[in-house]
């Protein structure tokens, strides 16, 4: 699996998406200047990490998603290509029109850090093969404006085509209520393209690959895609 | 625009914040009047926040030296050895008076500001911490001042990208009018790739890069200088604006630019701007430097040099570098979109000299700036003493569970999760230990080594007795290190106190100096780095004394630290250190019997280490996975965060002989722990407590989902939680008081 990590100014989980592929893949990303123009040849996967990029002065991800950098993303995701957007890099996926919605500020207007429990809501794409559906794992958010909304067609549609990648819940895994951090329409957590090759999701799965920080369910959705790959190659 | 050739009046050098005999030093100093520019540099390089005037001859008496220190106080920050080429960089420093003034951006340029000055020393930042103290819940600013103060915190960090993975928080009437908020951060370089200050070479090119220069903070330092009244408020326009992504930027791109080996000399930019950072670099260096402020990136249009020198806008750096690597340096940072332009050279005139349009604005002698600033030996008498208070004379008002309850939810002991939930604390995922223990606790890159990280002070100790309470908050950072297993290595001190021009004030830091000077001498716990804050009064009442302690220790392996969650049912618990049931200053008097009163605790030096020392060693050898440290609140209240933390219950069986119970349970004794052990380890190790002549008492034994204290009904963890989460989020939601 050959990744590249997009580097926008302020992107700040770009080490931790890092380490995250290295240790399920055993390779270390590219990472790839958001000025420039083009992917290094022969990419898979293209990871837009979390962090504030241009200080999320505008809307969240407004500008990055016009960077130089995102005609070629645009390029590779209509190929086919894998793009996993998360926190700041879903914020970008919606704004450069790869994904659809809007991530709005959290309904209790405070940001928000915490160890966070969802439920898979697919598990037959490339991200989510080492998941089965219905259950929960636990990984941590982060964020100030996570709150997913769109216009009820969309909600309907994404509903409708099985897009909902994965769901707010408890640690037993019963979904909303309380257990929706931000105010998401329908607990939805993370959201997945038409073609189910672009992921964006709000909490970071690449904070939790490790037992000594937090927990390992993170790691599936990494493995995951190694395994796509391999399973492609062969 | 004031013109530079405006004559001094008295007026305006008491404008400045100079004292008459002050100016006359200056006279004295220069042999002539002083252009309005030069008026500004004395004042910003000769106030309390710069000049250390009052502090300094009693800051000298701390221990600054062991093996392991690279660089103690006097740089940015300080520096210590943790082994494999590695140094760890941090320092604590406040930003109390503009927090006051605007709480969301004095906190956010208070994080900036911590966190520059660890990344200038080449450092990359791993973690920050903070210490705030805000007024009584129910004055009318509180609620105010915790949402801005936490929101700026978190909106600086978080963005940065740096956890925040520990603090405290505590309220007093007594800070009704100043507030406190204690930045620390906490970076990681190689030892032998550590940047300094001084500055080399005659003719190298200064360089400014970073944020452009505005009218933001002029006298900002001069403000946190002077105690404040009514009319504070009216000082907002010297709060300068953070700004975290121009933050970020500049950390990759100072970094990248070390890395090509230009960078001489760098300093930031932060009290006292390009004034004190261009002086300081000359200085350090026995260099002249020569500036032309034409050069100077501006924010906007017609600044004149008086407010150049003295504006206080943030994310700005200043370099000397290596003139053949100018070019490579300069497209490092038109890469990340910052400023980067060449405003002076080094000289051998040993000048500080300041050109504007072709004209000297300023020319003063360099070293004279900072080496002959006023030093006072400012007049100080010791807090009476306060009487002991007997345990028997302290009436039970409360059933313990009662009291237990309240305490727990009360402002000081209730969780403060509603603030850190707000604090990216998982960011670079080596948070091993999130903030709610004792120490954090941060991998060191890929492990296994990590830094244990706490800060601690307790305000109400240091009233009553300034000595006992300055030993008291070096010996609990000391103490919270230990119980997950750390070896305590260094601190950082931010000393906040009132106004030092009175002597009662004035005695209480030096008395806290006093202790925290003793403590570290005795733990082998050296102080590195730090800041003092005085001033810290509003009309003519000062702060208690809070000398915050930022406390960093280092744990081989991270797998093996203690937490403070119970593992399993069934664990033996043991009580570490002598219960003498000291309620004099305890929260338990204060809260639960309403008296604000008596001696605090004593703190036996030398029975802090012998106990903390036996707890590391249990925890190194693999043995205790579970401790925690008794503190505020005392045994019941370190019992039932141990409880809440793991969700499994506890009965106190044998609590600590010959006590009045409720002394037993909420006296805060110091030196103490809390551990919890496989009940085949127990006699073990209370036979080698007993050798090394540790006072050690098996006290019960974890289970259930209950906490049972003697002859008192089960308060169920779930009760427990409730009633310790409840108080923050609803005060903050107008719903208590």
């Amino acid at each position: 699996m050959k990744a590249a990590v997009v580097i926008f100014p302020g992107s700040n989980r770009e080490r931790d998406a890092g380490r995250a592929l290295r240790d399920a893949s055993g390779h270390e990303p590219h990472y790839v200047w958001h000025a420039d123009h083009e992917l290094p040849r022969g990419t898979d996967l293209v990871v837009l990490p979390g962090g504030f990029s241009y200080g999320d002065y505008l809307r969240c991800g407004a500008i990055a998603g016009r960077a130089n950098i995102m005609d070629a993303v645009r390029a590779h995701a209509a190929r086919g290509g894998l793009v996993l957007g998360v926190c700041n890099g879903f914020q970008i996926l919606v704004e450069s029109g790869l994904l659809p919605g809007v991530l709005m500020r959290n309904a209790q207007l405070r940001f928000v850090c915490k160890m966070q429990h969802l439920k898979v809501d697919r598990a037959d794409t490339p991200f989510a093969s080492a998941y089965h559906v219905g259950q929960v794992i636990k990984v941590a958010i982060a964020h100030g404006e996570g709150n997913y909304v769109a216009d009820e067609d969309t909600i309907d549609r994404l509903e409708h085509e099985g897009r909902v990648a994965f769901r707010y819940c408890d640690a037993d895994g019963h979904v909303g209520g309380s257990a929706n951090p931000n105010g998401s329409l329908h607990d939805i957590a993370g959201i997945y393209s038409a073609g189910f090759n672009v992921l964006g999701m709000m909490p970071h799965p690449e904070n939790l690959i490790d037992p000594l920080v937090g927990g390992t369910d993170g790691r599936g959705l990494f493995a995951s895609l190694v395994d796509h790959f391999a399973a492609t190659a062969a | 625009m004031i013109p530079n050739t405006i004559a001094i009046t008295p007026q305006l050098v008491a404008e400045h914040g100079l004292k008459p005999d002050e100016y006359k030093r200056i006279l004295e100093l220069i042999g002539r009047e002083p252009t309005f520019t030069e008026l500004g540099i004395f004042s910003a390089m000769w106030n309390e926040h710069c000049s250390y005037k009052s502090s300094r001859l009693h800051l000298k008496t701390l221990p600054t030296k062991a093996p392991w220190v690279i660089q103690g106080p006097g740089e940015n920050a300080g520096v210590i050895d943790i082994g494999e080429g590695l140094a760890c960089v941090f320092k604590m420093e406040s930003h109390n008076h503009p927090s006051y003034i605007e709480p969301y951006q004095g906190a956010t340029t208070g994080v900036g500001g911590i966190l520059r000055d660890v990344f200038t020393m080449g450092a990359r930042p791993v973690a920050c911490l903070n210490a705030l103290r805000f007024g009584d819940p129910s004055h009318p600013r509180t609620r105010h001042l915790v949402s801005g103060v936490v929101a700026g915190i978190g909106g600086y960090g978080n963005s940065f990208g740096v956890p925040t993975v520990g603090g405290q928080m505590g309220f007093h009437t007594r800070y009704d009018g100043n507030i406190l908020v204690n930045a620390m951060a906490v970076g990681i370089a190689k030892a032998d790739e550590i940047f300094y200050a001084k500055a080399t070479g005659v003719g190298n090119p200064i360089v400014y890069l970073g944020s452009k220069t505005g009218r933001d903070g002029i006298h900002g330092a001069t403000m946190a200088s002077a105690e404040f009244d009514d009319k504070s408020e009216e000082k907002r326009p010297t709060v300068q604006v953070g700004d975290p992504f121009a933050e970020k930027l500049l950390l990759e791109a100072c970094l990248e630019l070390m890395q090509t080996g230009s960078v001489i000399a760098i300093q930031d930019m932060g009290a006292a701007g390009l004034t004190c950072s261009a002086v300081e670099m000359g200085a350090k260096g026995d260099l002249g430097i020569e500036l032309d402020l034409d050069k100077v990136p501006c924010r906007e249009a017609g600044m004149s040099a008086y407010e150049m020198m003295l504006s206080e806008s943030q994310e700005r750096m200043l370099m000397v570098l290596d003139p053949a690597k100018e070019k490579q340096a300069e497209a490092i940072f038109v890469k990340w979109g910052l400023d980067f332009a060449v405003i002076g050279k080094t000289t051998d005139t040993l000048r500080f000299v300041v050109k504007h349009h072709g004209e000297v604005m300023a020319d003063l002698p360099i070293k004279e700036l900072g080496d002959e600033a006023p030093l006072y030996d400012r007049p100080h008498v010791a807090s009476a003493p306060q009487p002991t208070i007997a345990p028997e004379s302290v009436a039970a008002p409360l059933s313990n569970e009662k009291a237990l309850l309240k305490l727990i939810g009360a402002p000081e002991l209730c969780s403060k999760r509603w603030v850190w939930e707000q604090y990216d604390h998982l960011i670079l995922g080596n948070t091993v230990q999130a903030p709610g223990g004792d120490a954090a606790v941060v991998r060191v890159l890929d492990g296994p080594k990590g830094l244990a990280l706490t800060s601690d002070v307790t305000p109400r100790y240091c009233e009553a007795d300034p000595v006992e309470g300055g030993k008291q908050a070096v010996a609990e950072a000391w103490r919270n290190i230990t119980a997950v297993g750390g070896q305590p290595l260094a601190i950082t001190d931010n000393l906040n106190f009132g106004n030092p021009e009175r002597p009662d004030a004035m005695g209480q830091f030096v008395g806290c100096i006093r202790g925290i000077g003793a403590a570290c001498t005795a733990l082998d716990f050296p102080v590195v780095s730090g800041n003092v804050s005085l001033y810290n009064e509003t009309n003519g009442r000062g702060i208690l004394p809070t000398p915050t302690i930022g406390g960093v220790g280092l744990v081989d392996d991270v797998a093996e630290c203690a937490g403070v969650g119970f593992g399993a049912e069934g664990e033996a618990l043991l009580l570490i250190g002598d219960t003498a049931g000291w309620l004099g200053q305890s929260v338990y008097l204060r809260d639960i019997c309403g008296r604000e009163e008596g001696a605090p605790p004593p703190v036996d030096l030398a029975v802090e280490r012998r106990n903390g020392d036996f707890v590391r060693g249990l925890i190194r050898s693999g043995r205790v996975r579970t401790a925690h440290d008794c503190s505020d609140g005392g045994l019941a209240v370190a019992l039932a965060e141990m409880a809440m933390a793991s969700g499994i219950g506890a009965t106190l069986e044998t609590p600590p002989p010959g006590l009045p119970l409720h002394a037993a349970l909420f006296g805060e004794d110091q030196a103490r722990y809390v551990l919890a052990v496989t009940p085949a380890r127990a006699d073990a190790i209370l036979a080698e407590a007993r050798a090394a002549g540790v006072p050690a008492l098996r006290i019960g034994r974890s289970g259930g989902d209950a906490l049972t204290l003697p002859g008192e009904r089960p308060i169920s963890v779930t009760a427990l939680r409730s009633a310790h989460e409840a108080w923050l989020p609803d005060y903050m939601a107008g719903k208590a008081a």
